[in-house]
């Protein structure tokens, strides 16, 4: 099998040091109690979300495309956390979980998925397609590559304005092969923008292996021709994503051009909802649940510290489902967008 | 309530499928994530997982049926405190989610998700089938210059320059960027003297990389700024034109509205003189193509200098296609403090009664040479540039049809599916019945730019042909 020669996402590697920064990767912080249980209702959103739906698109209700976040919650929630108000972000099309990090609201996103006037396109942009200024959320892009590139102009307009704040642009280990990946990462450096390129290393691109797809699979090391230092992250444990999150953020603000971070994480779903699923195994699959999922490990650790107890997660679960089933009671019950919409948002 | 778990769609596509092993029984507890059943397509097994916590109460359809209908309900999920005797009482349907297949006999791909299969027919009326009417625009009229005004003498160039200047004096958001502007002056010196005057902030050397800069301009523009990305050409451009029309072009409709791309794209374009194939291309159709997109193509200094300032200020994505050629020709610019024309409106560049020839850009230079030539004939064209060609003004364009009787539409551009094809078709579709002739288009030829003198000089439209096209619509 074409994945066998990596295992699953290892604690940060050794090997990549930022070495032209001399940067490490930062030790996972412990959280405190109300940092556990914020990062675990956060997660559990986008987990109870995306379950959701998938189920709505069994139904029919989403059409088209839907790419489920399932298995990288601890990526977006992590970074989130070590942002501050102005800071932006911008991500490719695997996005909904990204939007509810960003605090986009669920009704919103998933009326979008069903194609109706209330969600946040109002019904034109679908699962690939969303955006809110207000919450400092640029989309969701479906041009793998292409939110590199945009991003990075955020970043430039952050400079241009002297704001101090800091974008964060994601892409996957695939995208990570287009060119204007590199070109942006060239234009960074050059100028020391502040941004943070987070490549969420999930190990397959579609169903291309990172190993089948890469000459050099440590994505951290791929700033190193434009001296942009780069450090590899578990991804599966969102205090390491924090940690990460909090060095990049404060190395952006100070002035120091952009950083890249490898999330090293796993996808649990297909690439999107007709997946084949031929090119990895259901045992691997399986592995990485049930040793390496980002909510078990956070609830293990509430347990463990007695900082709550079975009834008090079920109801922070339960609180979670009611977000989510109303969400999804509101994206199948709202209109369509009049038609008269067909018109309109073309040009200003 | 019992929770009814439905028959799952795996693609829009889907209709029905099989159930082919349940993996819970009976009286199984089971939580989200959880895989109760393996259904199965023609093109692929699929695993289904729980949604919702509780105890499967009912298996509905057993395993081995075949050809089970989307939506159909499968089994009854009991939740906490429910028993089997509540199944039957009013049910939540809650169709499980799919997990990967597991094995499958054949090739599935995005592709397949294509389907058209619309949403559950529940949302409230249905909107009718016909298609609303597309919104009539009205192009402003040009601003009225006051009696007196002096005009100066301006190359297009130098217009252009001042235009850039002047908004960048206005707005500390206007910014230019691309290859050679600043320390080179411009690599047509379109921009010389304005890292002088703004500064290298706002004046800003890009590396030669279009496409990366192309996308770097356009988020910038998403988060508010209004660059003014050059081109060395626009023959590179098509190494940004996913960034051009993906995400400039789309993104305030598919978002809705909350989000678009106030961004000037500007730089020579079409045929220079001897620099082939690749270096000479009209890109005037290809972006007109582009719901999202205004299309500007001036021919003079002061159209380029009004309508570079407009561009700047739109807040829409504005591809702005300049001639290396026409960069030195002077012409009267009127001296305004704040000159700006609107997008989206034609000029009648001479009015005439026996035919109308329109063009754009560079193609007004035959044009202008043909209507004198016609005019010795006793000819009385009426002459129309159109200066944008995205909105395309067809207001001033049949206005002069239906007087005229006789159209002539001349391009430098590739012929199929040219402007002017654009332009003869509409014409034929709303003021047929005031044509007297077929509607002639005028474009370059159908082949890649030669180098050869002589054969460059055969590749593009020429005076004669322009005569000659007015000769036969007028029937001389």
């Amino acid at each position: 099998m074409a994945t066998a020669a990596r295992k699953a996402p290892a604690k940060t590697k050794p090997r990549s040091d930022g070495k032209s920064a001399g940067l490490s990767a930062p030790k996972p912080v412990d959280f405190t109690k109300d940092e556990e249980l914020d990062a675990y209702r956060r997660m559990l959103l986008i987990r109870r979300f995306e379950e959701k739906a998938g189920q709505l698109y069994g139904m029919g209700f989403i059409g088209g495309f839907c790419h489920l976040y399932i298995g990288q919650e601890a990526v977006v929630t992590g970074m989130k956390m070590a942002l501050v108000d102005g800071d932006q972000m911008i991500t490719a099309y695997r996005d909904h979980g990204h939007m509810l990090a960003m605090e986009l609201s669920p009704r919103g996103v998933m009326a979008e998925l069903t194609g109706r006037r209330g969600g946040l396109s109002r019904g034109k942009g679908g699962s690939m397609h969303m955006f809110s200024k207000e919450k400092h959320f640029y989309g969701g892009h479906g041009i793998v590559g292409a939110q590199v590139s945009l991003g990075t102009g955020l970043a430039f307009a952050n400079r241009y304005r002297r704001n101090n704040n800091v974008t964060l642009t994601y892409f996957g280990d695939g995208a990570a092969n287009q060119g204007q990946v590199y070109e942006s990462f060239n234009m960074a450096s050059l100028w020391k923008l502040p941004v943070i390129y987070i490549i969420e290393n999930n190990r397959y691109a579609m169903g291309t292996s990172v190993s089948r797809s890469s000459a050099e699979t440590d994505f951290s090391q791929r700033g190193a021709s434009f001296k942009i230092p780069g450090i590899q992250v578990d991804g599966m444990d969102v205090r390491a994503v924090k940690a990460a999150g909090d060095l990049a953020t404060e190395w952006c603000r100070a002035g120091k051009g952009p950083l890249i971070l490898e999330m090293q994480t796993y996808r649990y779903r297909g690439h999107s909802m007709s997946d084949p699923a031929k090119y990895r195994s259901k045992e691997e699959v399986q592995k990485m649940r049930s040793e390496r999922d980002p909510i078990e490990q956070v609830k293990a650790r509430l347990l463990d510290k007695k900082w709550a107890d079975e009834d008090e997660l079920k109801a922070v679960d339960k609180e979670v489902r009611d977000i989510v089933a109303d969400a999804a009671e509101f994206a199948q019950n709202d209109a369509e967008p009049d038609p008269s919409e067909l018109w309109t948002d073309i040009v200003l | 309530m019992p929770i009814e778990i439905l028959m799952p769609a795996l693609s829009p596509t889907m209709e029905e499928g099989n159930v082919s092993k349940w993996l819970k029984k009976e009286g199984d507890k089971v939580v989200a994530g959880d895989v109760i059943a393996e259904i199965e397509t023609d093109k692929a097994t699929m695993e289904v997982e729980a949604v919702d916590e509780g105890t499967l109460g009912k298996i509905l359809v057993a395993e081995g049926t075949e050809g089970v209908k989307v939506n159909t309900p499968i089994a009854v999920l009991l939740e906490d405190g429910e028993s089997a005797a509540d199944i039957g009482k009013e049910a939540k349907a809650a169709p499980a989610s799919t997990q990967d297949a597991i094995s499958d006999g054949g090739q599935r791909t995005d592709a397949a998700e294509e389907g058209s299969k619309s949403a559950p027919q529940d949302a409230g009326e249905a909107p009718k089938a016909s298609v609303p009417a597309a919104p009539a625009t009205k192009a402003a009229a040009d601003p009225d210059i006051p009696a007196g005004t002096a005009m100066v003498s301006t190359t297009v160039r130098e217009a252009l320059r001042d235009a850039m200047a002047e908004e960048m004096r206005r707005d500390g958001d206007v910014f230019v960027m691309g290859e050679e502007v600043a320390e080179y002056q411009g690599a047509y010196k379109i921009t010389q003297g304005l890292l002088q005057e703004f500064g290298p902030r706002r004046v800003v050397d890009t590396p030669i990389t279009e496409h990366g800069f192309a996308g770097v301009g356009v988020g910038a523009a998403m988060a508010g700024l209004r660059p003014i990305v050059e081109f060395m050409t626009f023959n590179f451009a098509m190494q940004a034109i996913d960034q051009i029309i993906n995400s400039a072009a789309k993104t305030l409709y598919m978002s809705g509205g909350q989000m678009g791309a106030p961004i000037v794209f500007r730089g020579p374009n079409g045929a220079a003189a001897r620099v082939a194939a690749q270096h000479s291309q009209c890109y005037a159709a290809w972006y007109s193509h582009i719901p999202g997109l205004k299309v500007v193509m001036p021919y003079t200094a002061a159209d380029a200098k009004g309508l570079l300032k407009a561009a700047i200020r739109d807040a829409n994505p504005v591809i702005f296609l300049e001639n290396e050629i026409l960069y030195g020709q002077s012409f009267d610019v009127p001296k305004m403090d704040d000159f700006v024309l609107p997008i989206g409106k034609a000029r009648i560049h001479k009015s005439g009664k026996d035919v109308t020839i329109v063009s754009f850009g560079i193609g007004m230079t035959y044009t202008v040479k043909a209507e004198a030539e016609l005019r010795g004939m006793g000819i009385d064209a009426e002459v129309i540039d159109l200066r944008t060609i995205r909105p395309l003004d067809f207001d001033t364009i049949i206005a002069s049809v239906r007087k005229t009787n006789r159209l002539v539409v001349v391009e430098e551009g590739f012929p199929q599916s040219s402007v002017g094809d654009h332009i003869a078709s509409q014409v034929s579709q709303r003021a047929f019945d005031f044509l007297d002739a077929p509607v002639i288009t005028i474009a370059g030829k159908d082949v890649p730019m030669p180098y050869a003198a002589n054969l460059e000089k055969l590749a593009l439209p020429n005076v004669g042909e322009v005569v000659g096209a007015v000769k036969a619509v007028t029937y001389r």
